[in-house]
């Protein structure tokens, strides 16, 4: 059986309903673990005091944020080559979450920033790329409200999206771009004389993990829900019509 | 309970507070619309059929 058959709409129903439970779960028992181990089990930062704590969930965001982007573009190239429409409903569902993960990050590095570096907000490259991201994401989700008819809704926010990855891949390597502003290097390396410390290490990776599957059940979730939209949309029509 | 986080807490505290409500809203939102989207779905195959 073709990998693509499990994305047909009836198909791609049947597998998700049994899936989504687990995923939630799975997320939920991540999540709970890795911020209860973060915030009361590790101790202060030498140099960041308690704000280090704020780590497990600056982290994760940011790095779903650009995550979120990069599946819906993935999903956007899958519609405009094969005209797939799950992946178009996919990609649009994905967009609410990915712009909550990119508030978060924003939100918590401001909070983070004020104390570390004595201000909230500095147009330094990855803070300034972030910001762009998450106008992209508001541009993406206006664009899919604005459109009545879904096909071409989905090739224009397609196009938009493989704008916005620029952005997308900028904030991720706008440190290393450009070797000015505020925002330190990553904060997770292969290299381990560049990671953070394994004290700190081991818990953000279960946060990581957290985020991961919330945003996969949550794009599940959200994909199933415009699949049964359009699935009415498509009987409202026809009771008009006859 | 909770613990010492220094000159810091308010910065720690409400950065958890902030996310924990953007991910409960996210997850609520899309609960409320899936449930409002199926009953919608079930009523006119219902309709339709019926």
């Amino acid at each position: 059986m073709s990998l693509w058959e499990y994305a047909n709409p009836k198909k791609f129903m049947g597998w998700t309903g049994p899936v989504l439970p687990w995923a939630f779960g799975a997320a939920g028992v991540c999540l709970a673990v890795g911020l209860f181990w973060g915030f009361f089990l590790t101790p202060d930062d030498y140099r960041q005091g308690s704000t280090v704590k704020i780590i497990y969930l600056h982290v994760p965001s940011a790095l779903m944020a650009i995550n979120a982007w990069m599946m819906m573009l993935v999903a956007s190239l899958i519609w405009l080559v094969r005209r797939h429409h799950v992946s178009a409903l996919a990609a649009k569902a994905a967009a609410p979450v990915g712009i909550t993960m990119t508030l978060i990050a924003l939100m918590t590095g401001a909070i983070w920033g004020q104390p570390m570096w004595g201000t909230y907000w500095a147009w330094d490259p990855r803070l300034t790329s972030f910001l762009i991201l998450f106008l992209f994401y508001l541009g993406y989700m206006a664009l899919w409200a604005a459109i009545d008819d879904p096909d071409t809704a989905a090739d224009l926010t397609s196009v938009l999206c493989i704008v916005g990855s620029v952005f997308a891949l900028l904030s991720r390597y706008a440190v290393n771009f450009w070797n000015q502003g505020l925002h330190q290097g990553a904060s997770l390396s292969l290299d381990k004389e560049e990671n953070v410390s394994d004290v700190f290490f081991f818990p953000l990776l279960v946060c990581i993990a957290g985020f991961v599957l919330l945003f996969v059940a949550l794009v599940l979730l959200r994909t199933r829900t415009e699949i049964r939209a359009r699935r009415l949309r498509a009987l409202q029509l026809r009771e008009v019509r006859t | 309970m909770i613990p010492d986080l220094g000159k810091y807490g308010f910065e720690v505290v409400s950065a958890y507070a902030v996310s924990i409500v953007l991910l409960l809203a996210i997850i609520g939102l899309s609960w409320r619309q899936s449930v409002k989207q199926r009953r919608a779905l079930e009523t006119a195959e219902a309709r339709r059929h019926g």
